[in-house]
């Protein structure tokens, strides 16, 4: 390139070189902002990895000391410096599948709603509505959960559910115990709205994309709207919204301020979904800045371990998933 | 014959019945939340709320030392991530769209897009808390630019994504470098996108509670030292909701409701602007 600016210009040298200059500053600025770019790409990889090697040496100590054991103890005492996992992990899952049993459902009976029944000019009011669901922060959640939705739970839905279940067999342990307002499955349902967008909104754009040719199609065999989605959509969408779905649940596994307030905090296995409980990022949140020993410390940190593994796992697989789907519809 | 075909048209008329009161359910929900946090929050609402501090349990106070706290953390935080998203986005677009590195990229960061923000928390604590010794607002601000990257990384490849090839080609043609047909057609054809991006962070970031209770912690007085913990107003709102004394709780939903109405309007202005570009 210099050569080429020098050629260009034999008569007069000063512009020659002010122009073969200008040409190096040109490529070095490229090649500069090239790499700067290439090493903020890399420093997304760098976080990951970050968090990865911080979390393992945070949580050495608990490790070393408790082993797997850790996953495997039920119990949790500070004092005698016992620590197990079991029950932070048991309540995650518990409150994170009550809020899929409730959330899959709504959430693609909304999609329904939205992509058959919606009369155009509704959709898009209605859609961003929805979505806003996500924008509110956990935190308000988790307020309203404990101020409002909790006591309102305690005297209608819970008590109905241990009069209703206390005479069957094994789901009276299930529903068991007094209402409490606060517990498992009060977590459970606001996990359920809050997760609730994610769902709808990677349903509807999934749903969206099934070529209207294969619905016309149904439609003109005389299906009905609900045969429809459910012999044509769904099966054409189902990786989606499987994938949707996942990565609805990795945002319940993890989900921490809205669970705080209303899980009880109770380090213990209740079979009775009434019953609080704890989850793993609760538990991080409650006793982090109050863990005095460093085996203390050392497990919180080995339960975020186990927190960003399973999520991790979880989250993968979405978006696995997603990318499949995406690749299919193009 | 008949009998079939009026199950087949109930079982229908229930789906559909089912589905709209879904979407009432998920309506409701909204509306009921957001009516509790103006009912709630509202009445607590006095310029006493923006100028006070916290106060001491018992006694009267505002929340301007947390609105103050969030306010220069979340810049903070914006001031570090955007940069590194955006690069990070563009590498994605314009350099290696289809490169393996930018395909592993994709795939981490909506991994961390979705990741829980309390394990970042955690990270912040293990790299900047316990070797620095305190809590800082510093360190608050850095766990919070973590979750700036991944929101700000998306949004500017899928902008950058959908500016039409012609427009670098022409650029190219002229005999610009890459760096520049980036900086001046890319980013100004796929500025609308990029803002909202970060307006999308910005609306993220500021509700956000568990990155910062171990990070910035909290702090009782006006503070705008960012070496030493910082009032947030999550935070405070977490701690003031918890406690038994009446004024907090006040506070607290009052807090919740400026929380709540800042996001909001964050998140419908991005989307406004993303809906005007894309219509333009």
């Amino acid at each position: 390139m210099v050569d080429v600016a020098l050629r260009g210009a034999p008569m007069s040298e000063p512009i020659a070189m002010s122009r073969a200059r200008t040409l190096v500053r040109l490529r070095v600025t490229d090649s500069v902002f090239f790499q700067l770019t290439r090493g903020a790409a890399i420093s997304v990889l760098i976080i990951l990895g970050g968090v990865i090697v911080s979390l393992v040496s945070g949580s050495l100590p608990a490790i070393r000391t408790f082993g797997l054991n850790f996953l495997l103890n039920e119990s949790w005492n500070p004092v005698t410096e016992k620590f197990g996992a079991l029950p932070a992990i048991y309540g995650t899952l518990v409150t994170s599948l009550i809020a899929m049993l409730i959330a899959v459902p709504l959430g693609l009976l909304i999609t329904l709603f939205l992509t058959e029944l919606c009369p155009m000019w509704l959709r898009r009011p209605i859609s961003i509505a929805i979505e806003l669901l996500a924008g509110i922060p956990s935190i308000i959640y988790g307020i309203w959960g404990l101020f409002v939705f909790a006591p309102f739970l305690q005297v209608t839905l819970q008590q109905w559910l241990i009069d209703a279940f206390g005479p069957v067999p094994i789901l009276s342990h299930l529903f068991a115990g007094p209402p409490y307002g606060i517990g498992m499955l009060t977590a459970g349902l606001i996990l359920a709205i809050m997760v609730l967008p994610f769902i709808t909104s990677i349903s509807r754009d999934v749903f969206e994309a099934v070529p209207p040719v294969l619905k016309e199609a149904a439609y003109g065999l005389g299906c009905t709207t609900t045969e429809v989605v459910r012999y044509v959509v769904l099966p054409y969408t189902r990786v989606g919204v499987v994938g949707g779905v996942m990565l609805g649940l990795g945002r319940a596994l993890g989900e921490t301020m809205a669970v705080t307030f209303v899980i009880g905090n109770a380090h213990r296995i209740s079979a009775s979904v009434l019953a609080p409980g704890t989850t793993i990022s609760a538990t991080i949140a409650n006793e982090f800045t109050e863990a005095v020993s460093d085996l203390y410390t050392a497990s919180l940190i080995e339960l975020g371990l186990i927190l960003f593994v399973i999520t991790f796992i979880v989250l993968a697989a979405a978006r696995y998933m997603l990318m499949r789907i995406e690749r299919r519809i193009g | 014959m008949m009998s079939l075909y009026r199950r087949r048209r109930l079982g229908n008329q229930i789906v559909l019945g089912l589905s709209l009161t879904a979407t009432a359910i998920g309506l409701g929900w909204l509306a009921v939340i957001l009516g509790t946090l103006v009912y709630r929050g509202a009445s607590g609402l006095s310029l006493a709320v923006f100028t006070q501090m916290t106060p001491p349990p018992g006694s009267d106070g505002g929340l301007l030392n947390p609105i103050v706290g969030s306010l220069i953390m979340t810049a903070l935080a914006v001031a570090i991530g955007t940069p590194i998203g955006i690069l990070a986005g563009t590498y994605m677009a314009e350099y290696g769209r289809f490169s393996r590195l930018a395909q592993i990229v994709r795939f981490i960061n909506d991994i961390l897009l979705s990741a829980p923000s309390i394990v970042v928390g955690l990270f912040v604590y293990e790299i900047m808390v316990a070797p620095m010794g305190h809590f800082s607002g510093f360190a608050g601000a850095v766990a919070l630019a973590i979750l700036v990257v991944p929101v700000v990384v998306r949004t500017t490849e899928d902008m950058l994504a959908l500016v039409p090839k012609e427009l670098r080609e022409a650029a190219t043609a002229l005999g610009m470098p890459l760096a520049y047909v980036i900086g001046k057609v890319s980013y100004r054809a796929a500025r609308a996108g990029i803002i909202t991006g970060i307006l999308l962070a910005v609306a993220r970031i500021s509700g956000e509670t568990a990155p910062l209770l171990f990070t910035a912690l909290n702090q009782q007085f006006y503070s705008a030292n960012l070496n030493g913990p910082m009032a947030s107003l999550p935070v405070v709102i977490f701690q003031f909701a918890l406690s038994p004394y009446q004024e907090w709780q006040q506070l607290a939903w009052t807090g919740a409701l400026i929380v709540t109405m800042a996001v909001l309007a964050l998140s419908i202005t991005a989307r406004a602007l993303a809906s005007s570009r894309k219509t333009s």
